[in-house]
This record gives structure tokens, sequence and C-alpha cells, in this order.
């Protein structure tokens, strides 16, 4: 249920984006840049803006995601303010570093195809080898690794950063942590 | 200049002439001199010079694209090539094939195959797909790479068109061909390097997105990523179910398409094979599309006469064409009062035929199936159309494209060369050659004119036939006067060109009194349903046989359609009267992306919702709307109704002047601020209530 | 102060001003290495630090200056980027290295007030292990021919009235007012100078076909997209002389009658983008560009346009089609850009090296640039050298330079992984980045030159050279800027998109160990039909990395495949780790290491790896205290 904080800032982020057609004049050829300033504004290229931009600059919306996916700085789809890696690599692999990713999927409800959460605040990703093999299985929040992970040490370690969040506390999120299996 | 062109190509096949000699340019390919006649690349010279160089990407209708590397010839001197892309130069020296570009060829083809689904047999193109064709002609019996194709879903949603991108080779054609043809996009390469996938916007199925189903993107497809979606076994229940007469209706354009399919030429009519097939495969009577063609022309052309002459919406547009319909109401949905209300022939026939079932076949409508067999794709989203049935039940149950025909025919083991000719049956078999000719482009238009004309005059026209619309061009002009009334016509083919006059209309740049708008290359006789060719001539051959049908028939007029004249006389009614209003016209809806124009902020999960778009466009930006819909966010929140109103931003509602603007529950209001807007929300929602109460 | 003045004082172009006022100065390498490393911090020091001594800071260019002004400027990249932050004191010639904020003080005292120098702080040259003063005597420079960098490290990008001053801009003045187009094109074809972005084409060649054509709308595209990794030549022209990248594409313009120009910049270079587009807003302001170039009635505009992350966007054809808005994706050649470029319209695509040489031609003459180089290639390369050398940066040679000099000698000799110097350390060099080739030993005293090298099978490219010492496992390089190209494939042709793939896999299978006779075999006749088939110059030269590492490494190629083994040891797949038995005292602290548990044995007894079960992670060889481990 969006506030109207949320809504008011939408509304916002959409009359940017109107003002961004207007300083390329609604040309075609300014496919890109616009997309560019789309993206610094949005922090990603949500769907609907882009079926917006197409159909004011008399594009085919099939065209438009066609520029989108070809670049690489172009990210459709928009990251949670936390990112959970788990690494997949074969020695975390062989230590169970799925159940650990089932764990968490289910603790937060996202799956393979879904892999941020609605309220935007994770993205659960597997990565292939951390080089941080000896502390397998090794996930990675926001940058910091922690290693020798279990289902349990996981969800207790994403319940943590959620409680932070919940009380505003960002700064103190992620910092507790099983003292031996953090390594930095 | 003639005989001395001639002399020179008998000279060059000889081999003797000296090039020093020519006046006019030549190259060499393959070490035999080739005149130069204006061709746009290396391609078109060596395939006139009779080699059949492969290619998957090149078409002759649509831009180079250069990616499939098949048509690489080397060129003394310069180095290895694409032929397709490369303007011929005098003096040339082209090599088609060296050792070094067969093996090129055999490891693209190669590396095709390990990307691809190599399920061969089960493919709805097996019979005639280009891959497999190139494998064996290049004798390709082993890929040395290794398989990297990945199973993607196949694409079922359309009721028009199957996509299956694991049989695709990227070879650009469907998409050009939508874009640069069809001037729609619908289609197009999406990710990057081996990534890339053909496919709608954010890999939405085909089915939800801008696709008119006129399937020319299957016909330009190579292989089985894009076929027309078959109906056939759901024929084959029909037909066995012991309950149900199953009629069947043939359009023109199938009779001088189907005999493809069985080693005959584009063009030939084997329109007496066709009903002799269609009662030995089952079908309870086989009637002519033709007939309701007549039936078009009378209820079109007697609506025309009446926009004419009582200052009705001009110019009218024919509505015959679903691919054009569907286009229209997504692109100009304001040019909807401009269609033609009257259906397609197919739906006008099944309309008619199940009405009129009880009394004609004495059987009830339920027990009437009604199956048409049709060149074209997109009649098959027509048929599902919800206005084109009574209660649910659809006045067309089944599309079959001509090459389901064929396949039908085929699985049934006849041999349709030696069928004896049959007649269609009687009535609704009884057709005139102005009906038949709706398959050709310029056809609809000459049959309307074959009415119109006479009823302008009052009396026979001396001709029957209309040269003036006929041609092969995607956007003609004609203008034909009878009887001091100078009715100005524009043919179009191709639904790019349709968007050029359709722009022109809505700008009231144009004074045509009808158009006639087909969505395929040179009219239905090019539909995506008709067989798979390559034969570059098929379109203008079948364009002649169907003109060389109607000079076949002994009527060529639709009012001379005296099986027509009784059912008005019997059934319908006056021409243009309530009952045939009733069954033989229709309605159309705008299916203008609004939805996607509007950008939603707070959405109301109760069953009652009020909705409210607040126009962001610049105008009413500066008149304040942001604040307007900010008061608006706010106001919703702290009253507690985010569950029964639904907040948009618009942008443009195209109504500046008077803005801002904003609509409530589709009331547009204007000029408002925050307070009126609140103020007719709290009224809607009160009335609401009261309502439940 | 106006363009006028500035250009009406000069007497020769590149004699620098300052030094008939004897201002002092101090210049600090602002290029986007030294800037991460804290060049920043660095120059607010000294303009703290200069003022406290109770000199004047002088920040803005100034014609006349007296006895107590310091000029403290920010210039482009300086080149020698493993040492920075750099600060470069005039007129006393002085550079100092790896400066800290907290090494100010010492300078502004010692330096600027005593006219000392701090000896800890210059570079010293690990050969001859003394201390290097200044430029002449630094073998890094020494050797160099700085030409187009030359200003880099000098001028302040962002001072437009200081390049101006320094003849900026008095060639495109020439240009516009004293020559012909024709006569432009023909000095640039007489003077030999090849396209720097990797092709060679003859510029002056390419500007000739473009004027040739009708007059009407025509464009002139910079390409700043310099995708290679690892190379960043251009990058330190836009960023460290910008102006000079802008008078090239004037010149560019005036030669085909071109009223649009564009610059189009990588968006990975935030700063290059940044100097572009004020540079040009600059320009605008000083009346250089705009509708009345130099009073001709001549107009000029010029656009910067930031790269959205595609490799191929290099290539002219697909640069086109990103202008355009359009999928980055190449079309066939003919027709060429200067027949039907942009929009359809003659347009030339020069790169950012290429374009900062044009106005020295026009202001020398053409033999002025064929006096250094070869005759088929002539003129200063700019090359960034990288990889296991003791010092990586940016450098600029004259053609026909000895491969030896660059890689053996500016570079300061080969190293180790740790940077430590490494005896007879050089195996190979790969140059010319994803598209180019290796030279090894026997090629080390080759004159470099766009023609000497494409015999070798190697070749300039835009100019990346990557030192590769002796425990490179030639394979793995290739397979590394094979990826590299494979991702960066846009996908349309067959022969890239799916070629490149499948010299991947192969390659992998090499690495892996899965690989036999064919895997050879399949390589090389993959490898030359995507080179002749592919459609653009990326699938073209995608298989150049491996083809040359095949051809003169083909027996790490063959150890690989026939025997199983990588002489270095990178390929992990191939390792065998081992237990030494004599040395292992069976303390378990292996055992424990393993994430497979493949290690077993009694305590105190010899432990054994188990090869079906071990992944070569090297967990057990790093745990291991008496290097009982071998083949890892």
């Amino acid at each position: 249920m969006a506030t109207a904080h949320v809504a008011v800032d939408r509304a916002g982020k959409f009359r940017k984006v109107c003002c961004i057609l207007e300083r390329y004049d609604y040309r075609p050829s300014g496919l890109i840049p616009i997309l560019q300033a789309v993206q610094h504004e949005y922090q990603y290229l949500p769907e609907e803006v882009l079926t917006f931009v197409a159909t004011s600059l008399d594009l085919p919306p099939a065209r438009v995601f066609g520029v989108a996916t070809f670049y690489a700085h172009f990210a459709l789809e928009q990251k949670g303010k936390h990112v959970i890696r788990i690494c997949d690599g074969t020695a975390c692999h062989v230590k169970q570093s799925l159940p650990i990713l089932s764990a968490i999927h289910e603790m937060l409800g996202t799956s393979e195809k879904q892999r941020t959460t609605v309220d935007a605040l994770f993205t659960v990703e597997t990565v292939a080898c951390l080089g941080a093999c000896g502390l397998a299985p090794v996930l990675v929040i926001d940058e910091q690794v922690y290693g020798s992970m279990t289902p349990e040490r996981a969800t207790a370690l994403v319940d943590d950063i959620k409680m932070q969040e919940n009380t505003g506390d960002s700064q103190a999120a992620g910092a507790t942590v099983n003292g031996e299996a953090h390594v930095n | 200049m003639r005989g001395v062109r001639h002399g020179l190509q008998a000279a060059s096949r000889r081999g003797s002439l000296a090039v020093k000699e020519l006046t006019q340019p030549t190259l060499m390919i393959d070490g035999k001199t080739v005149l130069i006649e204006g061709e746009r690349n290396l391609l078109e010279l060596v395939r006139k010079a009779e080699i059949d160089l492969p290619t998957f990407c090149y078409h002759s209708e649509l831009s180079v694209y250069g990616a499939c590397r098949l048509c690489l010839v080397q060129v003394d001197g310069r180095g290895i090539m694409g032929a397709c892309s490369t303007p011929p130069e005098p003096g040339l020296k082209i090599s088609t094939t060296t050792p070094e570009i067969r093996e090129i060829r055999r490891i693209a083809v190669e590396l095709l195959l390990a990307n691809h689904d190599q399920q061969c047999p089960t493919c709805a193109r097996s019979a005639n797909c280009q891959l497999q064709m190139l494998a064996q002609r290049l004798g390709i019996r082993k890929v040395r790479f290794k398989a990297v194709h990945a199973p993607v879903p196949i694409d079922d949603s359309s009721p028009s068109l199957i996509r299956d991108p694991n049989k695709c080779v990227l070879c650009g054609d469907c998409v050009r061909m939508c874009s640069e043809i069809q001037g729609i996009g619908a289609i197009d390469f999406a990710h990057r390097g081996h990534d890339v996938c053909v496919t709608p916007a954010f890999n939405k199925l085909l089915g939800d997105v801008e696709c008119v189903n006129c399937g020319q993107c299957a016909s330009v497809c190579p292989t089985g990523a894009l076929t027309p979606k078959p109906e056939v076994d759901e024929v084959w229940a029909l037909l066995a179910d012991p309950t149900q007469t199953v009629v069947v209706q043939i359009a023109p354009a199938v009779r001088v398409g189907l005999g493809e399919c069985f080693g005959l030429k584009p063009g030939e009519i084997t329109t007496g094979q066709i009903a002799a097939a269609l009662r030995r495969l089952g079908f309870d009577q086989v009637y002519d599309t033709s007939f309701a063609a007549d039936l078009t022309v009378i209820e079109e052309g007697t609506e025309f006469l009446k926009r004419k002459t009582e200052g009705g919406k001009l110019p009218m547009f024919t509505s015959c064409c679903p691919g054009w319909v569907k286009y229209a109401e997504q692109y100009f949905p304001e040019l909807l009062p401009n269609l033609s209300t009257c259906r397609s022939p197919q739906a006008m026939f099944g309309s008619l035929i199940k009405a009129m079932a009880p009394e004609q076949l004495k059987v009830e409508r339920k027990n009437v199936k009604v199956v048409a067999i049709m060149p074209c794709t997109a009649k098959k989203f027509e048929a599902r159309r919800p206005e084109l049935g009574v209660d649910g039940d659809p006045d067309v149950d089944h599309v079959l494209t001509t090459q389901e025909l064929a396949h039908m025919i085929q699985s049934a083991g006849l041999i349709f060369n030696s069928l004896e000719t049959e007649s269609f049956d009687m009535p609704f078999g009884f057709y005139t050659g102005a009906g038949v000719i709706f398959g050709n482009s310029g056809g609809v238009m000459e049959a309307v004119l074959r009415f119109a004309g006479e009823k302008l005059k009052g009396s026979k026209l001396d001709r029957i036939d209309f040269q003036e619309v006929r041609g092969e061009s995607g956007l003609r002009e004609a203008s034909v006067t009878v009887n001091g009334t100078e009715l100005k016509l524009a043919i179009v083919h191709g639904l790019r060109n349709a968007r050029v006059v359709a722009e022109q209309v809505r700008a009231g740049k144009c004074d045509y009194d009808v158009i006639e708008v087909m969505a395929c290359p040179g009219g239905c006789i090019g539909g995506a349903g008709q067989p798979v060719t390559t034969n570059r001539n098929a379109r203008a051959l079948r364009t002649k046989g169907l003109y060389e049908a109607d000079k076949m028939q002994q009527l060529h007029k639709s009012q001379d359609n005296v099986v027509v004249t009784e059912c008005y006389t019997k059934f319908l009614g006056d021409i243009g009267g309530e009952k045939a209003h009733h069954l033989l016209h229709t309605t159309f809806q705008s299916r203008h992306r609004i939805l996607d124009e509007v950008l939603p902020l707070m959405q109301a999960h109760g069953s009652r919702k009020t909705k409210v778009s607040v126009c962001l466009g610049t105008n009413c930006y500066l008149k304040g709307s942001q604040e307007v819909l900010n008061t608006l966010l706010y106001h919703v929140q702290a009253t507690g109704l985010e569950n029964q109103i639904d907040v948009r931003a618009a942008f443009c509602m195209e109504e500046c002047e008077c803005g801002p603007n904003a609509i409530v529950n589709g009331e547009h209001v204007h000029q408002c601020v925050a307070a009126n807007v609140i103020e007719i929300l709290e009224n809607s929602i009160e009335s609401e209530d009261k309502r439940e109460k | 102060m106006s363009i006028n003045d500035g250009l009406i004082q000069l007497n020769e172009p590149s004699k620098p001003h300052d030094g008939q006022t004897a201002m002092r100065r101090v210049i600090l390498c602002a290029g986007t290495g030294c800037m991460a490393n804290g060049a920043m911090k660095v120059f607010e020091r000294f303009r703290k630090e200069i003022d406290r001594v109770g000199l004047n800071v002088v920040l803005e260019l100034r014609p006349e200056a007296g006895d107590r002004d310091v000029r403290l400027s920010k210039s482009g990249c300086q080149g020698f980027c493993q040492m920075g932050p750099l600060v470069t004191v005039i007129p006393d010639g002085i550079l100092y290295t790896k400066v800290r904020a907290e090494d100010v003080t010492e300078i502004v005292e010692h330096t600027l007030v005593t006219g000392d120098v701090v000896d800890r702080l210059l570079y010293k040259d690990p050969a001859t292990r003394r201390h290097c003063r200044g430029l002449e005597d630094n073998p890094f420079y020494a050797r160099q021919d700085r030409r187009v960098l030359r200003d880099c490290g000098f001028l302040d990008p962002e001072d437009i009235h200081e390049f101006i001053l320094h003849g900026g801009y008095s060639a495109a003045k020439k240009a516009y007012l004293e020559m012909s187009p024709e006569e432009i094109c023909k000095q640039i074809s007489e003077s030999g100078l090849r396209g720097r972005g990797g092709g060679g084409f003859p510029t002056g060649r390419k500007w000739e076909a473009a004027r040739m054509q009708k007059p009407g709308k025509k464009y002139v595209i910079c390409n700043g997209d310099e995708g290679d990794p690892g190379a960043f030549m251009n990058r330190s022209v836009m960023e460290g002389n910008p102006h000079s990248v802008i008078e090239g594409l004037m010149i560019a313009a005036r030669a085909i009658g071109a009223d649009q120009t564009l610059v189009y910049v990588r968006a990975e270079y935030p700063l290059a983008v940044e100097r572009m587009k004020r540079a040009v807003i600059d320009a605008e302001r000083e009346g250089i560009l705009g509708s009345n170039v130099f009073g001709t009635g001549l107009s000029l505009k010029c656009d910067v346009m930031e790269g959205a992350g595609a490799f191929v966007c290099g290539e002219e054809t697909a640069m086109i089609a990103s202008i355009e808005g359009r999928r980055g994706m190449p079309t066939p050649k003919p027709p060429f850009p200067a027949q039907s470029g942009l929009w359809g319209k003659p347009t030339i695509i020069n790169n950012v090296e290429t374009l900062a040489h044009v106005s020295r031609i026009i202001n020398e003459g053409p033999q002025a640039f064929r006096s250094i180089g070869t005759p088929e290639s002539p003129g200063t390369k700019t090359f960034a050298l990288t990889g296991h050398v003791a010092n990586t940066g940016l450098v600029e040679v004259p053609f026909g330079t000895k491969l030896r000099d660059i890689v053996l000698e500016i570079s300061g000799g080969v190293t180790d992984d740790a940077g430590k110097p490494m005896k007879n350390g050089f195996k190979a060099v790969q140059i010319g980045g994803p598209s180019g080739g290796c030279l090894t030993e026997d090629h080390l005293d080759l004159p470099l030159s766009y023609d000497s090298l494409r015999a070798v099978g190697a070749m300039v490219g835009s100019g990346g050279l990557v030192v590769l010492n002796q425990r490179t496992c030639m394979v793995s390089i290739a397979r590394f800027f094979m990826e590299f190209t494979q991702r960066e494939s846009c996908g349309k042709c067959v022969l890239c998109r799916e070629g490149t793939k499948q010299l991947l896999a192969l390659l992998d299978d090499v690495i892996e160990g899965r690989a036999d006779a064919g895997t050879l075999d399949l390589l090389e006749k993959l490898g030359r039909a995507v080179q002749v088939g592919s459609l653009c110059g990326l699938g073209k030269t995608a298989p150049n990395p491996v083809l040359s590492t095949l051809r003169y490494f083909r027996k790490e190629y063959e150890e690989h495949i026939f025997e199983k083994r990588c002489r270095t040891g990178r390929c992990k797949a191939l390792l065998k780790p081992e237990i030494n038995e004599e040395r292992c005292k069976g303390c378990g602290l292996c055992i424990k290491s393993c994430p497979t548990g493949a290690i077993t044995g009694d305590k105190k007894k010899p432990h054994h790896i188990d090869p079906d079960l071990c992944i070569k992670c090297g967990a057990c060889a790093t745990a291991c205290k008496l290097q009982a481990v071998e083949g890892v």
C-alpha cells in the first residue's frame, strides 16, 4: 500500500521524465541519452516508464526494450537496498550452499525469478566463487563476507538487518555477526 | 536497343565476347560475363546469372541486414565480402564458390545447428525449412560444435501465430518485415551477444502486445520459429462428430495458391479440386466465401453511396481485413467511424449461415459449425472477436489456412492433382467474378465500383473491369468518374502504407472517397496462410490467376448474384436494413494503449473503485496540475480512502487550453483545482454508497 | 583576454610562455589514476602551505607574474601512473612522485622557498639506483617522444586561455582562413598520418573521400569509445587536453565541409565526459565554435555524447547506429561512412589520438610529421604499458621504435606477480588488446609499425601493451580475451555470435583437460572462418589472440591437450595436487582446511589427497606450513 509520500515522489519522477523528453525535443534519435537521464532519476528503468517513453517518442515499445537491453549500463530491474550474494562455486556448493539459498528465499519470499523483495529491501543472487573457499559456505551481504554459514545463521543475519531497517537504524544494519565466522 | 541487349546476352553465353567491345557495364561471375542492369547488389546479379547463392537474412523487399554471412563471395583484389551488401561495379571479378568460402558457409550453418532445436521431423516447417535445406545442400553430415542451445518456452498466446524461439536463426527478417513493411514493430531484437533473441517488448507474449496477427513475419521466416497456429485437429474432431453439420467456406485467394503445395504453379486455379477434396474430407456443405463477398459488396457499396449522398463520414475505409481493423483500433481509433461497419465476407458468411441454418439446412444453430479456409492468419483472430457471434457461440468456429488444408488433404492420403473437379454446394456456392477478385489488392475496390458505378449511373456500365485500381504498388491512387460524379480512390497494401494514408485522413489533408486497405503485400493472395514459397513471382502469378477466375465466371457484378438477391428478399429484408445490420454489420473498439500512458500512483484494492487521472503534461503542469495531484494524494491518505480510489498521473489528455485537466470516473474536469476534484470524488463515493444501499 | 590576443602574440606555436616571466609553477597530475590516489588533497594542501609561507597562490593564467607568485595548476595524466600522485615544479624541472598531503610542507619549504630538492620524493631508477630529478634523466620519460601527450602533463585542461596562449587553435584558424579543404586533405595525406584507433587507415584518404561527396550536410565524429580493457590513451588526451581534440575536429570539419561534429565518449570515463563538455562550452563562449568560425561565416557545432556500455560501439557503423538511438549493431560496409554514414550523410570518424596529431601537421607541415617514425607509419604512437613490468603507464614513442625499448627499457624491466624484478622473465607481450596478437622474444627487435606487426600476425590496435612474464599461461590469456570479445559481441552475425562462443568453449576444453587433437584443428578452422567472414572488425579480430598464441606457443596448447599439463600451473583444472610424503608430518591442518573432505590420513602419517574429490581450490597448500603440497 503506497503512502501518499511515495506516490507524490512517483508523480514527481514521472514529471521529470516529461522534462527529460522535452529537453530532447521528443527526438527518437535521442533515445539513449534520454534513457540515461531517466535511469539517473530512477536508478533503473521501470517497465511502465520505458513504455511511456516509447509512446512519447512514437517508437514501438519492442524497439525501446531492444535498446535498453543492448547496452550494459541500463538496468531493468531494481535491486534491493541490501544485496545478498550466496556463493555457489564448487567448494561452497559441496558444503551445502543451496539449502542456505532456499532458506533465505523462503524467509524473504523471493525466488530465482523474483530476486528482489516486494519492499525492495533485499536482492538475493548467487555468484560463482568468491575465492574464499576455506570458509565455505560463504555469503556476502553488502560487500561484507560471512563464512561458515548455515541456513539458521544466514536467516538470523538477514533478520538482524530487517530489524535495524525497521527501527531506522540503518548504520548498525548487518553489523551483528557470529564472531569467528565473520571475515572481512 | 533490345536487339542489342539480346545479342549481347547471347554472345556472353557463348563466352566469346571481349569485355572491351561492350558499351554496357559488365562484371564477371565465376568466369561468365554478366550485364549490370540496375541491380542493387551483387547478390541480385549472381541470381540473375542463375546461381542460387544461399541466404537467410536477405529479402528483396526489406533492408539489407548482412547477418547470416552465407552470401559471401570473393572479389578479386578486394577480399571476401557479402554479396547482398556490395553494390555492383563494372569490371569486378567475382567467385561465388571457393574452398574457403565453402568452408565458411558450412561452418556458419553448423554453428546455427549447434544452437538450434534439432527435432526436425516434428517441426511444422520440416518440409520447407531453409536451414534444413541448406544443411543438405552443403552436405553437412556432422555438427562439429557443442550444442549450446538452452530450451526456451514456446509462445502460443496468439490465436494466429506460434512463436518458437528455439528454432530462430536470428536472421531478423520478421523484425524488419514487421517494422519496415507493416510499420508496427511488435517484435524486435533484445539483449546482446549470445543472449540475443527476437521478442515482443519486455518478453511479453505475442498475444498481449500490438501484434495485429497479419502473420507476415511467419511468411518470411526461413525456419519454424514463427508459424500459423493450427486448428486442424479441432476440425478433424468436428468432422468426426456425427451430431455436427460442418459447413466450409473457401476464400478466393486459396484457389490460386493451394496448388503450390502439390507441385502446381502459383496462380493455377484449382477450385474444382478443392471442392472435391473438401467433400472427401467429410465436410457436409462446401460453399464459397466469394458468395459472401458479393453480399459484402452490396452492403458496403450501399453504405458508401449513402455516406456520399447524405454527407456521412468520408473517406470510407474498407474493413474486411482483420489485420487492418486491429491496426486502426490500436493506432487510429479516432478514424474508426470512417471504417465501413460491414463485416468481412468470412464473418458475414458465418453469421448468415448460422442464422439461416434451421431453415436452409434443417439443423439447429448449435449443431452447425462453420469452418473457413483462408489465406490469412488474422482471420483466426477475427473469428474469435466476441461481437462476431451469438450468445457466446462464434459465427465462424475455426479458420484453417491454405497450408492447413493441404495438410489435411495429405494426411487423408488424397492425391490432389488426380481429383475430379466438382462444384460447390448451392445456394451459397454461387458467386460472381466480383466476389472472387476480393483476394487481390484492388479487388475489393473494383468489385464495389462495379456495383456502385452502376447505381450512380442508374443503368448498366459500359465496362466491367476497372484497370485503374489494379496494380502492384503498395500505395495507389485512382479516379473514376461516373455520371459526372468523380470518385477519388486509394488502394493500399502493407500497413506502413496504410499509416501514411491514415495520417493524411486524420490531418484532413486528403479527399478520398474510398480507401481499400489490405495488410498483406499484394493483398490476401500474399497472406501468411498461403503456401511458403521462394518464388519471387508467386504473388504476381496468383493475382493474375484470380483475375482469370473472374473472367471464367458467368457473372461479374455482385448485384447480378441472384442468390444474394434472394437472401435479401426472403430473409434479410432491406439492404442495410435492421436485420441486415444486425447480422452483417459490426462495431469496433478502441485499443489505444491508454493504460500504458498512465502512471498508477495509488491503486485501490477494494471492489468499488473511483478512478482519478490528473494530467501532468507540460501545459497542465504549468497551470498547477502537480499541486492538484499532490494535494489529492495526501487527502486520500488522510481520509483513509486508499482502498476506494485509484489515483493516476496521465500524460496529455490533449485538452491543453482548458487545463489543468483531470478525469474522475470518466468525467472530464477542466481548469480544476484540488478542491474541485476532491468534491467530485466525494460526491461520487457518496452516490456509490447510496447505490449500494 | 580574448582569443585574438593570445594568437597574435604567438611567434612559434609550441613555445610555452611561462618561461618568459619566470613564474614558479607547481603542476599536479589530475588524471583519473592520481585523482583516485588523493591528488586533490595534495592540491588543497599546496594551496594552504604556499599561502602559509607568504607566497602568492596564483590559480588562474596570468601573462605577467611577480617574484612572489606561484602558479598552482592541475594537468591531465602525466603517464607515470605507477608513481602517482605526481607533482612537477617548473622552471626547476623537478618531478616528485608518490606525493602525499603530508609531504607538501616539505616541498613548499625546501623547493619553493629554498630551491632545494627533496630527494626522497624523487623517482629512484631501479637499474642505476639513482634518483631522477626530472624528466630528462628518468628512463621512463627519456626514451619517449611525447607529442600528443606533451601538453597533457602540462596544461590545465580546464583553461582554454592557457591552451590558446600555447598556440592552441592557431592551426584551426589557419585551416579556416588560409587553406582550402583540398589543401588540408592534401597535407594530411602527405603526412602519412594513419588512423590511431586500430585500423591504421590513411586519414587523408578518408577525409578526401568525404570531401569529394557532394556538398551538403556532413558530420565529423571523434571516437572516444576506447573499450580495450587496459587502454587509457584516449582517456588521457580527453581528460588532459580536450581542446586539442576539438581543434582536430575543427580542422577535419573544414577539410570535408561539415558543420556538425560530435565527440562520443564512453560513459566509464566520467571525467573525460565532463572535461570535453566543459571544453566545448568554453570554446563556444570564446566564439571559436559557433555560427561564425573565425569570421568566415561558416558555422560549427560540437556535441558530446556518452556511450552506454557497449564495446562494439567503437566500430564506426555501430557507433553511428548508437548515435541514431538504435542498438549498436554494425552495418555492412560498403557503403562506407565517408559516403553514407550518420543519417545517411558523409561522415568521417576519427580516433582521439588521430585528431590530436592534426593541428601539429597543419602548423608544421607534413614533412615535419614524417621526420620521425617509419615511411609507412610516420609519427608517434601512444601505448598503455601494463602487465608484469615495473613502470606501468602511458608512453608515447615514434613508430619504428624497437619493441625491446618499450617493454624492457622504458618499462623498467619485467617483474613477477609481486612486482619484484624477474630475471629473464619476459615471455610475451600482448599488443592491441582483445583484437591483437602476441609477440615473443623473437620479436623484441622488431621495429613497431602497422605493417611490420601485421606481417607477424599481430596489430598495433589501439595501443595496449600487456607484458607477460614466464608464469603466464598463454592459453589462459587467449581465453581471457576471448571471453571479453564473446561478451561484447553484438550478436548480429552468425560467425561472431556463435563462433566466439564456440571458440571460448573450445578453449575451455583445452584449459580443463577435455581437449583432443580435433580441438586444435577446429580452433584454427573456426578461428579463420570468424576472421574472414564476420560482419565487423570486432568479429574479424576476435580470434586474433587465439590464432596468434597458437602460432607462437603451440607447444603450450599441446601440453594442455596431450599431456593434460599446464606448465605455469595457472590452469587449476590441470593441477594435480599431491602431498609430498617425505615432507608431510601428518599434522592434519590440510584435512581441516579441505572443503570437500578429499584428504585423508592418520595422525603423524603422510596424508593423501583423493583426486576424485579434490576441487583444486588450493586451501590445503595454504594451510600447510611445510610446503608439503605440490602441484598447486
